[in-house]
């Protein structure tokens, strides 16, 4: 998997955002009672960072285990398929989690310098849920991927 | 008077009786199938794959009884392996009773036990293999899916040294790994030091800087073939078992990553490509449908042992079984980077039929030899069969249940659904050799604890979703948590959260009421810091007391749904 070798854009409040997230779930142990964001909040935020085109399936690559080894750093890669050009090249890139108490993970931005949009990270999640990713592309058009992520309990392999 | 005639049969009686099969199976096996139909075989094309998977450490031939209940879901269900009984039976044209039936099927098991005997054992499968390298020797490869260095009480206390002595031994080729990693990271790495094969494990990278930890990639050159494998460990390791013990390795299925080897590998000129792998079988079925240019897929985890080589998307995918029950045979004719003919055997390792190897004969009674009292340590009887293989409880779980719950005074009791742990026959003894068959991890604490009604729901939805969970790729691979105390219904086919249903505390009958407390007994918690006792004293104590074990036919779990 990549590591930020396209250093997109990664804000301090985003980064904020996350470990609010994170520092809120914090040692509420196996099954934390938080309630989780309810899909219209998930469907808000995502209108709040893309706007109101319709999304569009394909494009998006998202590099995410099937079952987290741990809720609390999941690693998360993404691409999307672009020439990255001037006339052509990926604006943002936005990380929802639907089970999570605060949905929104984190605000990814590119320029045609990017070369290419590529990013990883990590995040926590609360307990399985389904990962969101939308990319705004340069001539408004919108991208959208979801990857169901497992968070179990664990412990009998055979 | 007695004539020769009754006193063979008297002999064969007392054997019996003696709770030792072994001489009176002797003489059935040999009647009906010999060393040399084991290894009959047309050899074809220019290259062997000789495939053993999740040994779990069985130096010895032991009894070891396949699942009467494993069931598919979603879009494998009904589909190998995913059949068991007679319905394996009929599918494969496997005549009853036969050798045949008795090893792949839980039919009439402990009748046919009695007259086919203990099946595997390393001095055996050795003898195999080298009558097979002897005549192919430039042709050969010995592979090992993995799961070799646990199960047994011997290598519990090598930690896993006897096994590494054994594999290189054995000549071994190449291997992959799940139980391995529980040894931890420090112990692993000295064992590597020792293992004179390649350890392969492309989807295994350190969390701090997202590298592979081990090659992923090994080249063999047989029968003129340039052979690329590729290994693949258990991607939920860190999941399934103690994450504490390997803090700083990542696994997981990484599809992208196999598909990457592989297309290294036919880049480096490789003209076959095998995946030798952890997976589960369910799982290589999805990838192999996904990843293209595999041409074998030597699966292993899930424990299946299957007769034919089933095809997905031009890729052989193979079953060998567990605990050295089987060796499999795959020759195989490679034509322009491709496999044009292939024919293929599953060799069941009928221990009385087999010459042991005299080398690993010796190999094994020597790393025996310093533990052979505490080994041969008589604890009870057993009137029944136990055996614990299966997707719900089997009869050695519920002593296991049984155990937890009279000497930790609990409740109700978790066992973990693990798949390996040899079976004993009805009039056997049990020694202290065969808890640690059941029982040998190195997380052993037996835990007493308190869980509310609601918990334990979570608990046995979150296992039956690893089981049951319609795509492969969430499945973990183990079986259903086994319960004591306490009888529930299961839909294998409903939703995550929705399989569990009717959970009763079986001593009054009464609903599990999600609100109360209930104490809890268990073992194997994946949890660091987790106190108690190691369940091999738990169970070996409670079988002390009993002196005579017998379990009924567990009733208390109804699987309802389509």
């Amino acid at each position: 998997m990549t590591r930020m070798d396209s250093s997109p854009h990664v804000t301090r409040r985003h980064v904020l955002v996350l470990t609010g997230a994170a520092a809120v779930a914090a040692g509420t142990g196996l099954l934390p009672s938080i309630a989780a964001a309810d899909k219209a909040a998930v469907e808000a935020a995502i209108k709040k960072a893309v706007g109101d085109a319709s999304t569009m399936s394909g494009r998006i690559t998202l590099d995410l285990p099937q079952i987290a080894e741990n809720g609390n750093t999941v690693p998360i890669g993404i691409e999307v398929d672009s020439p990255m050009t001037e006339s052509d090249y990926v604006k943002s890139v936005h990380i929802f989690a639907e089970g999570n108490p605060n949905p929104e993970v984190a605000s990814l931005h590119f320029t045609p310098a990017n070369g290419v949009a590529k990013a990883s990270t990590r995040m926590r999640l609360l307990r399985t849920q389904n990962v969101v990713a939308v990319a705004k592309m340069s001539d408004g058009s919108v991208y959208r991927e979801t990857v169901e992520v497992k968070v179990t309990i664990g412990g009998c392999g055979g | 008077m007695f004539t020769r005639r009754d006193f063979f049969t008297l002999a064969a009686a007392t054997a019996t009786l003696l709770g030792d099969a072994g001489r009176a199976a002797r003489g059935a096996i040999r009647q009906e199938i010999t060393q040399d139909d084991l290894l009959r075989f047309d050899p074809l094309g220019q290259v062997t794959l000789l495939h053993i998977t999740d040994i779990h450490a069985q130096l010895v031939p032991l009894y070891f009884r396949e699942p009467s209940v494993n069931l598919g879901v979603g879009e494998v269900h009904g589909l190998p392996p995913h059949i068991t009984g007679q319905d394996f039976l009929r599918r494969f044209a496997i005549p009853a009773p036969s050798p045949d039936a008795y090893a792949l099927t839980s039919v009439d098991f402990a009748a046919l036990a009695k007259n086919y005997g203990r099946v595997g054992g390393l001095d055996r499968l050795a003898t195999l293999v080298k009558a097979i390298r002897a005549q192919r020797p430039a042709n050969t490869l010995f592979l090992d899916s993995g799961d070799t260095w646990q199960g047994s009480y011997t290598s519990l206390e090598t930690q896993g040294a006897d096994m590494v002595q054994a594999m290189n031994a054995m000549a071994t080729d190449a291997m992959t790994a799940h139980w391995e990693f529980t040894y931890g990271t420090e112990r692993v790495q000295e064992l590597l030091e020792q293992l004179e094969f390649p350890f392969l494990a492309g989807n295994v990278r350190d969390t701090e800087w997202d590298e592979p930890v081990f090659d992923g990639i090994a080249y063999f050159e047989r029968g003129g073939v340039k052979i690329g494998v590729v290994g693949q460990a258990f991607p939920y390791t860190p999941v399934a078992n103690p994450r504490y013990k390997i803090p700083t390795w990542s696994f997981g299925i990484q599809e992208n990553r196999v598909r990457e080897l592989v297309e290294e590998a036919r880049a480096e000129g490789a003209e076959l490509v095998v995946l030798l792998s952890h997976n589960g079988f369910d799982v290589d079925r999805k990838l192999a449908g996904r990843v293209d240019g595999i041409d074998v897929i030597l699966t292993g985890h899930t424990h299946d042992a299957l007769p034919v080589a089933l095809e997905e998307n031009g890729t052989l995918l193979i079953a060998s079984g567990s605990h050295g029950k089987f060796l499999s045979r795959l020759d195989l004719d490679v034509r322009n980077g491709k496999v044009a003919n292939y024919r293929y055997r599953l060799i069941p390792v009928f221990a009385d039929a087999i010459k042991p190897d005299p080398e690993i004969a010796a190999l094994i009674k020597e790393i025996r030899a310093p533990h052979e009292s505490t080994l041969s340590k008589v604890l009870g009887k057993t009137e029944s069969l136990l055996y614990r293989r299966g997707n719900f409880n089997g009869t050695f779980d519920d002593l296991i249940c049984n155990a937890l719950i009279e000497e930790r005074d609990a409740e109700i009791a978790l066992s973990p659904g693990f798949r390996w742990g040899a079976s004993l026959l009805p009039g056997q003894e049990i020694t202290l050799e065969d808890v640690y068959n059941q029982t040998s991890i190195t997380y052993p604490a037996a835990y007493r604890t308190e869980f509310t009604g609601d918990f334990l729901k979570v608990v046995l939805e979150d296992v039956a979703d690893n089981l049951f969970n319609p795509d492969p790729y969430y499945q973990q691979g183990g079986d259903m948590v086994r319960v004591g105390g306490m009888s529930y219904a299961i839909d294998p086919s409903a939703k995550m959260g929705q399989r569990i249903s009717d959970m009763r505390l079986l001593k009054t009958g009464d609903p599990i009421d999600p609100a109360k407390n209930y104490v809890v007994a268990g073992w194997a918690s994946v949890n660091e810091g987790t106190d108690g006792p190691p369940i091999w004293d738990v169970v070996s104590k409670h079988i002390s007391q009993k002196q005579v074990i017998a379990i009924p036919e567990n009733k208390n779990i109804r699987v309802v749904g389509g």
